[in-house]
């Protein structure tokens, strides 16, 4: 992926929705620059030309959602949030490093990475409502929130199916190098198999997502590798962060019910089967950074229920809080 | 061969040149001679326009946790992400006069070089973000499009695809507020105020009045600038009312009427004292902008240090790499060269020598 600002930021939004015709660099270079021109298409004319439309579009307009065959509408919905949930709320989390970053490459890169998860989270989120309209929160009648933004800022923090390890609040820069890199490495994991699966939407979801969860991975791995052999100062924050960090991974790798009875039906993955394969990449990168893989036991759940049963860190609801603020005042808003 | 008075010397020669290209409305480049006053001034103002850039993303980026839907989280993110790359650009053009990234960055942080005051004010209400979409940007593209065709090469054409993205910025704005008049009481009159706190510091934007414009005229001169601020302003004045019809808001300046006799709105006056007290330091903001700008930079140092010390040791590494291949060609040639000597030695020997 172009790290290339400004290509990248349209492109993540919607490829090629920018209307470069107002302000065209030939005509203004060649003199005679009038002002106005700058300013055309404000006023007046098809709304629809512009960059994002004034309505809301349907990311999955013209996807064939019906559910496949044998599948469980309310099951299938219920996978997506988790898959959703998980890239929504890393996607906050990453975005409130906008402007913190160590660099201006790295706020970019960090953006980019935070954008490509909220495309992500947009498409699982409207495929939950589509495969079963009951799990959207009910909004006043005549509420024009259209189903992906009821259940991303309607949703009380027990409702979000996000494994932990998505929530927990920032620290520096290795806490978010390391968090990235045990999260993209099982999503990627995950991702490839999932292009096999046997839902039109979620298979499309997957091929798309790959190629960005392996940037993602990559950038994740190249700096894990720096810091680890950078400064003395780098290598025992990166190693503090893996320690803090490390007994959230098993989550990410652990099968809830959902998944396994998803996955016997062809439309999902089993975290359980991406173990092998997650594990063979994180001792690589280990290896390579001279790292020794922390010994530290999984975190527990309550009761044995974790972030995919709805039971999370005190981290989330404030997360939430946040996130939810402005669209909760104004559930008959139009944004 | 013409007679002159005086014949110029190097620095006349060079400084004649470098009038005719002014003249010509041809660009200086980075290798052209320029005079240093020249060059200060150019550093001055695009360090000044970089460093905006780059303080620019917090006033906007106070609002993307809170966006109130997922498109709008995306494109609010995207432009404070753009943002982070026009300073890039403008930081890389910059530098082409002979000055570090890291130099301006230390520039900034101490408060000796500027970004635009706009940006020491609050954001309070998610309107505030079409408002600085539509207003602000607005006003910067103004003051912006001129100068794709500033007389230097490197800044102009950073300014050609900064006014691009702007541009597509500005509609963004300008969506975001004509969709939420098209919503509840409540958003309506969120934009309204949005509105009534961000026209007076949009029209400061183009700087102090003509006559009290400092820079200016040798800016105009040297064709790093193109238009004075008031006709700047009174452009976007003119522009800028019937928008706000379109929109269904009011713009708060009681004085705000057309004259048929100019053909131009006339306005009223922005505080000037205002505007000296926030360029002075005293505005709403500008000690917390500075602060997380200063924030970011100290809790980020000892990453870049980490990225240097492991190129610097991957360098190394490489370099020793290198030498080891090096070392054991050498030697490997060394022993192939050895066996072909002993093969000619052999090949030479007289015949039958061997058999004894």
């Amino acid at each position: 992926m172009s790290t290339e600002p400004g290509s990248i930021a349209h492109g993540s939004v919607q490829p090629g929705s920018v209307q470069p015709g107002s302000v065209e660099p030939g005509s203004v270079e060649h003199g005679g620059i009038d002002h106005g021109s700058v300013f055309d298409g404000l006023l007046g004319g098809d709304s629809s030309q512009w960059a994002f439309g004034t309505d809301f579009e349907d990311p999955l307009a013209g996807v064939d959602t019906t559910t496949p065959d044998g599948v469980d509408g309310a099951e299938l919905a219920a996978y997506c949030l988790m898959l959703g949930d998980d890239a929504l709320i890393m996607s906050q989390r990453l975005s409130e490093w906008c402007s913190r970053a160590p660099d201006l490459e790295e706020d970019i890169a960090l953006a980019n990475i935070a954008l490509d998860l909220l495309g992500q989270a947009r498409l699982l989120l409207a495929r939950a409502a589509a495969a079963d309209p009951g799990v959207v929160p009910a909004l006043p009648e005549g509420s024009p929130v259209p189903p992906e933004d009821a259940l991303a800022f309607f949703r009380g923090d027990r409702d979000f199916r996000n494994v932990r390890l998505a929530e927990v609040p920032n620290g520096d820069f290795a806490h978010v190098v390391v968090r990235l890199l045990l999260f993209s490495t099982a999503r990627l994991a995950l991702l490839e198999r999932l292009r096999a699966g046997r839902d039109h939407v979620l298979a499309a979801v997957a091929a798309k997502g790959v190629k960005e969860v392996a940037y993602h991975r990559d950038w994740s791995g190249r700096w894990f590798l720096t810091l680890a052999r950078g400064t003395d100062e780098s290598r025992r924050r990166l190693l503090a962060a893996l320690d803090a960090l490390w007994p959230l991974q098993a989550e990410l790798v652990a099968p809830h019910p959902l998944e396994r009875s998803l996955a016997e039906a062809g439309v999902g993955v089993d975290p359980a089967s991406l173990r092998e394969e997650v594990d063979a990449v994180l001792a690589q990168v280990l290896a390579v950074s001279g790292v020794e893989r922390p010994d530290r036991a999984p975190l527990a759940g309550v009761g044995g229920r974790t972030g995919r049963d709805g039971l999370h860190t005190e981290a989330l609801s404030l997360l939430l809080a946040e996130m939810q603020v402005v669209a909760r005042a104004h559930p008959e808003g139009r944004w | 061969m013409t007679t002159t008075p005086a014949e110029p010397g190097l620095e006349g020669r060079l400084q004649a040149g470098f009038d005719a290209t002014i003249a010509r409305h041809d660009r200086i480049e980075p290798r052209d001679w320029m005079p240093d006053a020249y060059r200060r001034t150019l550093i001055r103002q695009i360090a000044q326009h970089a460093h905006s850039e780059i303080i620019g993303m917090q006033p906007e980026g106070n609002w993307i946790g809170r966006a109130p839907s997922l498109r709008r989280k995306a494109i609010l993110l995207a432009k404070v992400q753009d943002e982070a790359g026009h300073g890039l650009y403008l930081y890389s053009a910059c530098e082409t006069l002979g000055v570090s990234r890291a130099e301006l960055t230390e520039l900034l942080l101490s408060g000796r070089q500027k970004y635009s005051s706009i940006f020491n004010y609050p954001t309070l209400s998610y309107a505030d973000v079409g408002t600085i979409g539509w207003l602000v940007d607005g006003a910067a593209i103004c003051n912006q499009v001129p100068l794709c065709r500033t007389s230097y090469g490197p800044y102009g054409r950073a300014m050609i695809r900064i006014c691009k993205e702007e541009s597509f910025h500005q509609r963004q704005g300008y969506e975001l507020l004509m969709t939420m008049m098209r919503g509840t009481d409540a958003q309506r009159a969120m934009v309204q105020e949005s509105v009534n706190r961000f026209w007076w510091p949009s029209l400061m934007m183009f700087g102090p009045p003509d006559a009290q414009s400092p820079n200016s005229e040798r800016s105009m001169a040297w064709g790093i600038k193109r238009n004075s601020n008031d006709e700047l302003r009174q452009k976007f004045v003119d522009m800028t009312v019937p928008q706000a019809e379109a929109l269904g808001v009011t713009l708060p300046d009681p004085g705000l009427r057309w004259n048929e006799e100019r053909g131009h709105y006339d306005f009223g006056e922005p505080d000037w004292a205002e505007f000296a007290a926030v360029l002075r330091g005293d505005g709403p903001c500008n000690a917390q902008r500075l602060a997380h700008r200063r924030a970011a930079h100290e809790e980020g140092a000892w990453v870049r240090e980490a990225a240097t010390a492991f190129a610097r040791r991957s360098a190394q590494e490489a370099q020793e790499a290198q030498e080891a291949q090096g070392a054991r060609e050498a030697r490997e040639a060394q022993r192939a060269q050895g066996a072909r000597k002993a093969q000619a030695a052999q090949d030479t020997r007289p015949a039958g020598e061997g058999a004894r």
